[in-house]
């Protein structure tokens, strides 16, 4: 098909693309090179295999930690999140209780409000447990959201009502029939809810800033923006460093591609 | 919630000891604190550019639609890199391209005649680079909700109006456009919530050195409702004064999320 300027969209994509690609370029041949010759002017491209700068990392931070606790606090959120957003949806799209609309109605305010309304009082709540730089600090407060629910009720409504009303006809507990029936209907739904949640929790920032400041018990985001405290001139090392902690979402993200879009274009469909 | 409205209305004592209930004096300080008058100017502002990535997104996003457009899939993955890169880390990027001394952003300047600022020390930019840097990060997630959105349009719509004579002007102004309505309203009410609450590249972009952005000669342009909040409440403690502040976000993001819902009826038409 011949249509006027395909020559000029093909640039401005090709321009694009180069935008988006450009910075993480640049950060990867930076993070080899020495700091005089990355701070050289006129800059080269060229450089020069210091690897050693992604040693460096390891040893100026905990790295190998942070990076556990970071997965680790990925996988328990999202793990919760699963369950419970999908049990409390299950709840709204399904069961009839008193309070019903009223609860949900809390739910969809809570949707509106920022998080930061509730980080003090969470903030307090874990300080006066006592877990402060701790694992479960980053993790407890993670485990359920209001945006989950909502996502997966709607999920849930759009479901056939006659799968359940036969599971409940041969007498299935409202539990199993959450279980059984509902979640592997769901999977769409869960896997949307999944992603986005992981992809949220590893980037989470202002939550684990506040609650660990022992560099152990950071996760990657906070122990990178503390790297840069001390560290800030030796771009080199941070360029290795914030190479190393975006690695890990950058690969699920290629392997699981195809998910992430859906996931996404999915919950811009629902609202 | 419930606990950071009361809170908005207590002052710690100066040892930490139990908040005392002072009406509304933190909101009276609120309103005459220029601190707070620069961050609400500072994140308004922010937001309001920060839309401009809509358009960008609808323009890639028509672009990537083209029939017969080969490496479609290729193109999205690069545009939505950085959506999955830890903000942290984007900021780490950004602020060695827009470094003064040894950035390649002013050596590409230089090379033809210009000399670059010192982009995130330098009052008259500093705000601006934030906003290019919020417009790349989240291009790609928008990108992904456009593209599905132009998916979802009957492509006979577009045969006819083909035939009628309409070009690919006409075609995107009348068919395009309107029936992507929906989900430019989705984008700019994610778009405005998720700018509101603009906190990591204060903290990562413009400080650093010394940890605190507060450093930064350009912090009265950047400071952001957020940040402030959380100076107050994590920083200098003033957890009461960090409270009102967050029910400030509350007000804001509510009443201008509200005036989108309003607008809508005027320009989103849903098929």
């Amino acid at each position: 098909m011949r249509r006027p300027g395909p020559l000029a969209a093909r640039t401005l994509l090709v321009l694009g693309a180069l935008a988006m690609v450009g910075p993480f370029v640049w950060q990867f041949l930076t993070s080899l090179k020495t700091l005089p010759h990355a701070t050289r002017v006129p800059p080269s491209i060229v450089p020069d295999g210091k690897w050693s700068n992604y040693t460096q990392v390891f040893r100026l931070l905990p790295f190998g930690q942070q990076f556990l606790n970071t997965v680790l606090m990925t996988a328990a959120r999202t793990l919760g999140q699963l369950l419970f957003c999908s049990m409390a949806a299950y709840a709204f799209a399904r069961l009839r209780f008193p309070g019903r609309g009223l609860l949900f109605g809390l739910f969809l305010s809570v949707l509106m409000v920022p998080p930061q309304l509730f980080i003090i009082p969470q903030y307090q709540i874990i300080a006066r447990l006592g877990w402060l730089n701790s694992l479960q600090a980053l993790i407890i407060p993670g485990l359920f959201s209001a945006f989950g629910t909502f996502l997966l009720r709607q999920f849930f409504l759009g479901l056939p009502a006659e799968l359940d009303e036969a599971a409940r006809l041969d007498g299935a507990s409202p539990l199993r029939i959450w279980w059984s029936v509902m979640l592997p209907l769901a999977r769409p739904g869960l896997v949307a809810l999944g992603i986005l949640t992981t992809l949220w929790s590893w980037n989470d920032f202002f939550w684990p800033l506040v609650v660990n400041n022992d560099p152990r018990k950071m996760t990657l985001s906070a122990g990178l923006a503390s790297l840069q405290g001390q560290f800030m001139t030796d771009y080199p090392v941070l360029m290795a460093g914030s190479l190393l902690a975006s690695l890990p979402v950058i690969a699920v993200f290629i392997v699981l591609q195809r998910q992430f879009v859906e996931g996404i274009a999915f919950t811009g469909s629902k609202n | 919630m419930v606990q950071t409205a009361y809170l908005s209305f207590t002052r710690s004592g100066p040892f930490g000891g139990a908040a005392n209930w002072v009406g509304a004096d933190n909101y009276r300080r609120l309103v005459a604190d220029p601190e707070v008058h620069h961050a609400l100017v500072n994140t308004l502002t922010y937001t309001a550019l920060g839309l401009l990535g809509v358009p960008v997104a609808i323009v890639f996003a028509t672009l990537l639609s083209r029939p017969g457009l080969r490496g479609v899939a290729v193109y999205r993955t690069l545009f939505f890199l950085p959506v999955v890169t830890t903000p942290v880390a984007v900021a780490m990027i950004w602020r060695w391209l827009y470094n003064g001394d040894f950035g390649i952003i002013n050596y590409l300047l230089s090379t033809v005649g210009v000399s670059g600022p010192h982009w995130i020390a330098d009052e008259r930019t500093a705000l601006y680079t934030m906003v290019v840097v919020g417009i790349w990060m989240s291009l790609g997630y928008n990108l992904v909700i456009f593209l599905a959105g132009i998916r979802a349009i009957p492509r006979h719509y577009y045969e006819a109006a083909a035939i009628d004579g309409a070009g690919p002007v006409a075609q995107f102004l009348r068919i395009t456009l309107p029936l992507l309505s929906p989900s430019v309203f989705f984008v700019s009410v994610v778009s405005v919530i998720g700018s509101l609450q603009l906190f990591d590249l204060v903290y990562v972009l413009l400080g650093g050195a010394g940890q605190s952005a507060r450093t930064n000669p350009a912090f009265p342009r950047t400071e952001t409702v957020v940040y402030l909040f959380y100076d107050r409440a994590f920083q200098t403690n003033e957890k009461g004064y960090a409270a009102a502040v967050a029910m400030v976000l509350l007000l804001l993001i509510v009443t201008l999320t509200g005036l989108q819902f309003r607008l809508q009826r005027l320009w989103v038409h849903y098929a």
